[in-house]
């Protein structure tokens, strides 16, 4: 693997999970404690007037981290910022991607975003990496 | 609806990284990194220990704000934003309280949106900060219609 540092401007970190499944938001809303039922029941989420579950915002911002975790002994996420805007559903194939902005002796500015199969994102942010 | 709540905050509440609770938290995002998980990796780190996700605040309790009623459901989560002096350590403890920081309205297609900012500040026992979580919750008309009934 390429070590962060050695990224250049434009170049990016990426990763593609697997297919969303219902045991990913089950685990999910365990771990966070967020049990509203539109991630994990059908006939709750289409109670909501969705065609069917979506993931949590934060599962999937939780995801887009990981892209960072391998760094820690150099750095860490100072700041990290998302919008949240599309959902994620059953069975999409999301990818995670953090393309380097800038950078100077004390941090790397990163653009994130996760994509799904269609292309489209569907949360978009920032990731200030400080140095050590 | 909101706007008399600006300024208002929760007391503070005691909070522990606990360490059952990152591996469980690291797992349910697919990132079961020895940092986190693996004891011997932690303590040969730079941090001496391991350390939490980014994100786990999230499990975190901050205690309620006295008369701040939001709805059970229908509530759009719009943006999140975190700000670290440091990474979490395992097992250390981490003193929560929330403060609501703005809200406003916005004339949108399906109506008038409102948009309320929370904003979390972790400290350690000292009282210095480790982080702070904001979120941008997004209450639609039809919501806010409902909670008026």
């Amino acid at each position: 693997m390429t070590s962060i540092t050695e990224l250049r401007t434009g170049e990016s970190l990426q990763t593609t999970l697997s297919p969303v499944s219902r045991m990913d938001l089950i685990k999910y809303s365990g771990a966070s404690g967020d049990f509203n039922p539109i991630h994990t029941i059908d006939e709750e989420a289409k109670k909501a007037g969705l065609p069917g579950i979506i993931a949590h915002g934060m599962w999937t911002m939780g995801n887009l981290s990981k892209l960072f975790t391998p760094y820690y002994e150099i750095g860490f996420i100072q700041d990290y910022q998302i919008r949240f805007a599309g959902m994620v559903f059953l069975n999409d194939v999301i990818t995670l991607q953090a393309q380097l902005e800038d950078k100077t002796e004390e941090h790397l500015h990163f653009k994130v975003s996760a994509i799904n199969q269609k292309g489209k994102e569907v949360i978009k942010g920032k990731v200030r990496f400080a140095l050590y | 609806m909101y706007r008399d709540a600006i300024g208002k905050r929760s007391p503070k509440v005691k909070n522990v990284v606990e360490r059952g609770l990152v591996r469980r938290f690291a797992e349910s995002i697919g990132d079961l990194h020895p940092i986190y998980v693996d004891e011997e990796t932690g303590k040969n780190s730079r941090y001496g220990n391991n350390i939490a996700p980014p994100t786990f605040p999230r499990v975190f309790l901050s205690g309620n704000i006295e008369g701040l009623k939001l709805p059970g459901k229908g509530l759009i989560h719009g943006e999140q934003i975190y700000h670290y002096e440091r990474p979490l350590l395992v097992e250390e403890e981490v003193f929560c309280y929330s403060v609501i920081e703005d809200y406003y309205e916005k004339e949108g297609s399906t109506g008038k949106m409102g948009f309320l900012k929370m904003k979390r500040y972790g400290e350690d026992a000292n009282g210095k900060l480790i982080f702070t979580e904001e979120s941008v919750i997004i209450i639609t008309e039809t919501v806010r219609r409902a909670m008026q009934v």
